[in-house]
């Protein structure tokens, strides 16, 4: 790190210590692949697949595959937020109606 | 001999010395395997681990894919200080040394090309989170929790609603102006861009929603420069107010964009699978 050739600034990100899903994003998805000797098939990898979802496929191939749980988790995606907005519009619609026909907001009573 | 040869990624030849006391995968240091022109990064990694059985297990196993992953990327950080490495992705495994030349040669030309495109190169990463609703704005006067909301009427209740709705609205269609303006500036500032899959917060344990995950890619000389220009957007107090947040990661190898090798092993696991 000492090299005058060095030119590289100083690492940005945690200390050092990068956020792991920047590292499994990287080592798992992107980057050169190759087919090795031992040939294992990442999308069998249950951890991967299900409970880190978004480490085996970039936004294409999720799709392809059919994750594309951000676009359905409202944290993650504004058109899933607009759907979410759409969905909450239709319940005070709904409890705009019962209002008017002079029944009491659920809390309140 | 019961060991596999692990490799982490292949470079160009190059003249200097890897930090002094690297441990790779496995906590094996790091080897220099050089064949025709191209220098491949290996190691000796146990078969009880990495031969097709233990390794599809270990591969559910979090904390050990946590350790390795880091292993990976360490040794990686280490030859992108000294050259640009092309990473490989994590647990390319081959019998012996012999495997790894025969491998080096058959894709020798696809190296060579992506060496040739992207020597001296490197990535930056830029996220942008925006900070969950209430954090940003003070909202919390109108609580439901104090004595006088109860008392609301229907009316003034749904108005609240709809008012807290809308604000939550334009902070979205804001975080989406502010990150899609982010983005054209950096590309402007890069020779190529990948925009990736927004993050898990469960995973990342960032605060607030991601809403661009991109990479850049960046020459060597020119990267004080694009630090210094996503550090502009960082104190830019307007994206401070509406609850944005800019974070910089790097400077990483070329992950994102060594294009000529990403389709191979999908395809063949395909016609394999059929």
């Amino acid at each position: 790190m000492t090299s005058p050739a060095n030119r590289l600034p100083k690492p940005y990100g945690n200390d050092g210590g990068s956020n792991l899903a920047d590292i499994l994003e990287r080592v798992l998805d992107k980057g050169v692949v190759i087919a090795g000797d031992i040939r294992i098939n990442l999308l069998d990898i249950e951890l991967l697949t299900i409970k880190l979802r978004l480490i085996v496929a970039s936004v294409d191939k999720a799709k392809e595959m059919g994750i594309d749980w951000w676009e359905e988790d409202p944290a993650l995606s504004s058109r899933a937020h607009r759907g979410e907005l759409a969905r909450e519009n239709a319940e005070l619609r709904e409890r705009l109606a019962e209002l008017e026909r002079g029944g009491a907001p659920r809390e309140a009573s | 001999m019961t060991g596999l040869r692990y490799v982490y990624a292949v470079c160009g030849p190059f003249d200097a010395d890897l930090r002094a006391g690297l441990m790779g995968v496995a906590g094996a240091p790091p080897e220099l395997l050089a064949h025709r022109g191209l220098v491949a990064v290996v190691s000796t990694v146990p078969e009880e681990d990495f031969a097709e059985e233990p390794l599809r297990r270990r591969m559910e196993d979090l904390d050990w894919l946590t350790a390795t992953a880091r292993a990976h990327q360490s040794v990686i950080d280490a030859l992108t200080a000294v050259t640009t490495p092309l990473p490989l992705r994590l647990a390319t495994v081959f019998r012996d040394d012999s495997g790894v030349r025969a491998m080096t040669e058959e894709r020798g030309d696809d190296f060579r090309r992506a060496l040739d495109r992207l020597d001296g190169r490197v990535e930056w990463g830029v996220k942008v989170y925006l900070e969950k609703a209430g954090e940003a704005d003070g909202e919390k006067d109108s609580s439901s929790a104090s004595p006088a909301s109860s008392a609301l009427t229907g009316r003034e209740y749904l108005r609240q609603r709809r008012r807290r709705v809308r604000t939550n609205e334009d902070r979205w269609r804001h975080a989406e102006i502010f990150a899609s303006e982010l983005h054209r500036t950096l590309s402007d500032h890069a020779e190529n861009c990948r925009l990736h899959a927004p993050q898990n917060s469960a995973l990342s344990g960032a605060t607030g929603q991601n809403v661009l995950n991109a990479a850049y890619l960046v020459p060597r000389g020119d990267s004080e420069q694009f630090i210094e220009l996503v550090d502009r957007t960082k104190s830019d107090a307007d994206a401070a107010s509406s609850g944005l947040r800019v974070e910089l990661t790097g400077p990483w190898a070329v992950y994102s964009f060594t294009d000529e090798f990403t389709d191979e092993f999908t395809e063949k696991f395909t016609e394999e699978d059929v």
